[in-house]
Parts: C-alpha cells; structure tokens; sequence
C-alpha cells in the first residue's frame, strides 16, 4: 500500500514517462503494422496489376468507322478515320481547346493537343484512344456529340473528331494508350 | 438512462431481482419501452419506427439472398435470375429487399424534413441528429453498393461513376479510386468487396441506431410544438407526456399497417417500377446504357454533382483561386458532399431561439421551398445533361446551400416568431378539448 502511495506522489516520473511514451509508441507502431496490410490488400493483385499488352488486328475497319476493344479491362477504340475528320480535327485552334495538351502517352512531357500530337500515324488516319470519358469514366458513344466526335450520355461530355474535350465537364481529352502498329494490319496496346 | 423524470423498473420476483444484480437487462429494456413520449407527437412521428422495421427487413431478407447469391462477374447475373426464377419464393425476397430500399429512403427522407421543420436538430438534440446524418451517409453507401451486386448494366456503370468522383479528388484521386476498385477498373475485386461491405455496413447501422436511439432518449423526443417536457418533477411530467407503451406503440404498428399496405402493393404488382430496365441487361464494360441514372434516392445530389459545369463562374473562381486544383469536376464532387455536409452543421446555422417551424412565419415559408427545390432537384437529375436542365439544376443547388448557409443563419435574426404555448400540455388542450375527460386519461395512465 505505501509503496503505490510512493508511485502516486513520484513527481519526478522520468522513468515512468517514458515508460509511457514507448508503450503508447509500441502499441500505435503495432497498430499500424497490423491495419498496413488490411488497407494494403485492396489495392490491384498481382495478377491484376500484371501488365497485359494486346494486338488488335484491324484489317478489317473501313474508313469512318471504330472498333472497341478491352485492354487492362478497359475499353479502347480504334477509329479509322476520313479524310473529313481528320480535316475538322486540324483546323482547330489550340486557344479553342478546353484541355490544351495532348494526353498522349506515347509522347514524352506535355506536348500541345493538335491532332498531329494525337493521332497514331503522320496522316491522321488512325486514332486510339481509352474508351474512358475523364469526366467519371462512363464510355462515351461514337458518331456523336456536337463536334462529330464523341458523346458521353453521363453528363453531357462532347468530344471532337480527336477526341478533345470540347464542351462539358470533362477535365480532360481522352487519354492516349500506349500504341503502335507492330505491322500493316496489326496494332499493338501496351 | 432518460433526463424526464418516470417510474423506473422495481424488480419484483426473485428472479427478477437476481438477474438484475447480475446483467440489468430487463430493466434497460423496460425504461426504453417505458420512456415518456410527448403526448402531441403527430404523424410524422411515426417514421423512425418505419425505419426500424426496413432496417430489420433488409437485413433478414438480405441474409436470406446471400444464400444464393454468388459474388462473381460471370455468375452474379445469372445467380440473381436464379433467384428470381429458380429459388422458391425468391423472386417475392428479392423484390422485397430492392424495394425495400426505397421504402428506407422515403421513411428517411420524411424523418429528417421532420427533423428540418420541427427544429429536431436543434439544442439539446445535435448529437441524434449528427448521428443520423452518419447512418443517412452509410444507408447510401450501402444502397449504393448493394445495387452493384446484380451485376447489370447500370451496376456497372453506375460504379464506374461513382468511384469516379473520389478519382476527382486533387492529387491522391487516382490512387484512391484504384485502392477502392482494386484494379483500374471496375471487375472481380469491386464485386467482391462490394458484396463484403454491403453484408458488413447494415450492422453498423444497426449500431448507429442503438446510439441514436440512446441519444434522444436521454434529451428527450422533440414534439411539434418544439417545447420541452416539464421536469419539474414526476408529475409534472406526466402532465406533458404519455408512456412509449402502449401508447405509441400502438400508434405506430397503425401507421405502419398503412404503410405496408402501400409498400406490398408496389412489391406485388409493380416491383420494377422505381428500378431501370437497363439493370436486367448483364454488365457490359464496352457499352454505356444511352441514358445513366442513379436510383431515384441519389437523384437530388447526383443533380447537384452535375450542376456545376466548367462555364459556371464560382467554378471558374474556385478554379482560378486554387491554380486548378479545383476543377470543375473536383468542384461537383465538393458540391455534392458539400450539399450533406451544409444539413449535418443545421444546428450550428439555425440562429432562431424557437425550435419548432410551427411558430416561424417566415420560416415556414422557406421551409416548403426547400422541400420542392429536393423534389425539384430529384426530377432534374433524371434528365439528360442539357439545357435547360443544367441552368435549373445550378438554380435548385444555390437554393439548396442557400437554404442552409444564409437563410437559416439570417431567420433568427430578422423574423419575428410567434409564442409557442408554454407547455406541452396546453398545446394538447388546445387540439383536443381542455376537459375533465383529458385530464382523467392523462392522469390515468401514467400511474399505472
């Protein structure tokens, strides 16, 4: 009994400090050690994260049309497009853009957003693009909107004939995935 | 437990006295059942026992779906068409927990637009109602990810553009919406931790519902008249109030046959009526359905999420003041959030020293304006992103975040209340014949 009687009058707790202080430091280092992995295991698995490239034969798409392809789960089109649009899409001014770059990964560093930035080969006939609106991710629809490019239904997104955000609460352009043609007929995603 | 001074349990029988010096239970019991309620509730007081019940409803007939429900992209559609085919009884459950959902919306819509004009929010009350602004939050998190499971077309992209908005959050967004979706994009592991959550979130909810329920016990149930229970003593109390049982019970199983009834009617022969056709389409991550709607009890915020657009100016300053950071898609997500956020801090707006709308004459006013520009909002938010859509939704959301951030604050200030009755007992005097007859019943049963 005297000696808790000390305990309680030991104004000098030094020792009892910090004897505090490291099992509140040990418990909350425990702590985090234990819910780490709990958050941890939400974020992609392996097998998810496991970068998958695809090829797309696309021999088959005449000209004004798109195919839509899933690439890491997500849908990708492949517009092979006319001379029209290639012609609308050029002769925009980059003053007249929402998003002024070209969000294409296959350019290093941010590069203006004319469409000779965007389109896959010099001529502008073919365009890929992540089928995802920037706005929330809803798949916009082809042949529409009021730049004859790309509609989202979602909230009202109107992309142009390269895919710029042209009008709507899209922050951005469609994003450009990593592309290339491996040859003629075939294009490689990733 | 409760602040209004009442007969408390007595332990009668041996056993009864054993136990309660052993685990209290039944006399915790008895008090909460025993509590003593306003005597002038009306009828919009019968909802939190609405809630109860679609609460209980949700959870049995839910715990019942998972028995043969299968939480995978290629099985989760058709394991829903089993149910509603194969499953004895199965398509009557699952209707009944679909629609049960809108049942908890509605019952929880009118519980706080109570709340709203009775002034339940206010002093001593903040905690019930910051309690219940939490489990409204998670009702929505866990309608939200329920109605993920069928795996239909409007499940899946609904998620595409709900985990979105958190991707629209500065700097972290990305990560963020990946950590939830555990892939880029929505697929196995957001089914399967959806269907985890949504199993999970009804019990914190339940336990939510002990506290708020605990919360209010303790301060007491506000009453139209906004006017305090005499504490004075047992009496005087007495005068003002009636037990929960069987009083109120009685009531209540009253109103909620009558609710039932409606709800069965929809159940039974229109289940599919609040729902979207595009739900029995199976996911299909290449097509967005043309039209993509929240069900109806998202519609009034997600109308506000989409309100502000790029060319609206507090966007544009909001945009320009943060060097974009805030953009107009970050900016719709604040918004949104925001438009909860602005009811959850009512009591510390609501400047008025009367509690109950019934004697703000101005209030009053704007209250039901409130009440349309919800309804208004619901509607915009089931249309397509166009003008004049969009122009109104910006007008209904300023009314919104006006209501609450200037109206409010400025009411207490400039309106000049009428005087409430000073107890609760004349205002029931008042309604039902101040007579020997009232007296005798009033004084009658809480003796008893």
């Amino acid at each position: 009994m005297s000696q808790v009687d000390d305990h309680a009058q030991d104004h000098d707790g030094d020792r009892r400090d910090f004897l505090y202080y490291a099992t509140a430091s040990a418990g909350a280092v425990g702590v985090g050690a234990a819910v780490w992995p709990l958050i941890n295991q939400m974020n992609p698995s392996a097998d998810v994260l496991a970068l998958a490239s695809i090829r797309v034969d696309v021999s088959g798409i005449s000209a004004g049309t798109q195919i839509t392809v899933l690439w890491q789960g997500k849908p990708v089109f492949i517009r092979r497009r006319t001379p029209e649009d290639v012609e609308a899409a050029r002769s925009v001014e980059i003053s007249d853009l929402q998003d002024p770059i070209a969000r294409n990964e296959n350019i290093d560093g941010e590069v203006d957003a004319t469409d000779e930035n965007r389109a896959l080969d010099e001529g502008g006939e073919w365009l890929v693009q992540m089928g995802v609106c920037t706005h929330l991710g809803c798949v916009p629809l082809g042949d529409a909107g009021d730049f004859g490019g790309w509609f989202c239904p979602c909230h009202g997104s109107h992309y142009d004939t390269s895919g710029r955000i042209r009008r709507g609460p899209a922050p951005q352009n469609l994003a450009i995935p990593p592309a290339s043609f491996v040859d003629d007929a075939t294009i490689q995603l990733g | 437990m409760g602040g209004i001074p009442h007969d408390h349990y007595e332990p009668k029988s041996n056993f009864e006295k054993g136990m309660a010096a052993r685990l209290p239970v039944i006399g915790l019991l008895y008090d909460t059942i025993m509590i003593p309620t306003p005597k002038n509730l009306n009828w919009m007081w019968i909802w939190g026992i609405v809630l109860t019940f679609t609460l209980a409803l949700q959870i049995i007939t839910g715990v019942v779906l998972v028995m043969h429900y299968v939480p995978h992209v290629d099985m989760a559609f058709a394991s829903v068409e089993h149910i509603m085919r194969d499953v004895n009884g199965g398509h009557m459950i699952r209707y009944l927990h679909m629609n049960g959902a809108s049942l908890f919306f509605v019952a929880v819509y009118a519980h706080m637009f109570r709340g709203l004009y009775y002034g339940s929010y206010k002093a001593p009350r903040e905690v019930t109602w910051i309690i219940g602004m939490l489990i409204y939050l998670l009702m929505m998190g866990t309608a939200f990810m329920g109605y993920v499971l069928p795996w239909g077309q409007m499940s899946f992209h609904g998620t595409a553009v709900i985990t979105g908005l958190f991707g629209a959050i500065p700097f972290v967004g990305e990560a963020l919406q990946t950590w939830l979706l555990g892939a880029g994009a929505v697929g196995q592991p957001a089914l399967n931790r959806f269907f985890s959550l949504h199993y999970l979130l009804p019990f914190v909810i339940a336990g939510l519902v002990i506290v708020h329920i605990w919360a209010f016990h303790t301060t007491g149930n506000n009453n139209p008249t906004g006017v305090e229970v005499r504490r004075g003593s047992k009496e005087e109390a007495a005068r003002d109030t009636l037990p929960f049982w069987p009083y109120f019970v009685i009531k209540d199983l009253y109103a909620m046959a009558i609710v039932l009834v409606v709800f069965f009617a929809i159940v039974g022969f229109m289940p599919n009526y609040l729902g979207h056709p595009d739900n029995y389409i199976e996911a299909n991550a290449l097509v967005t359905p043309s039209h993509i709607v929240p069900e109806w009890y998202f519609l009034p915020f997600y109308a506000i999420l989409r309100a502000f657009t790029a060319d609206v100016w507090i966007v544009m300053f909001a945009s320009w003041i943060t060097g974009g950071i805030i953009d107009a898609k970050f900016f719709g997500v604040l918004a949104m959030f925001g438009a909860i956020a602005v009811m959850a801090v009512a009591p510390w707006l609501d400047t008025s020293s009367v509690r109950s709308g019934r004697y703000r004459p101005m209030f009053k006013w704007w209250f039901w304006i409130l009440v349309a520009d919800f309804i208004f909002l619901m509607w915009l938010g089931a249309m397509p992103a166009e003008e004049p859509y969009a122009s109104l939704s910006l007008l209904a959301s300023a009314y919104w975040f006006g209501y609450f951030l200037v109206i409010l604050p400025l009411l207490g200030v400039i309106e000049k209340p009428t005087t409430p009755p000073s107890t609760i007992e004349d205002d029931f005097n008042a309604h039902y014949g101040k007579s020997e007859g009232s007296d005798a019943s009033g004084a009658a049963t809480p003796a008893e």
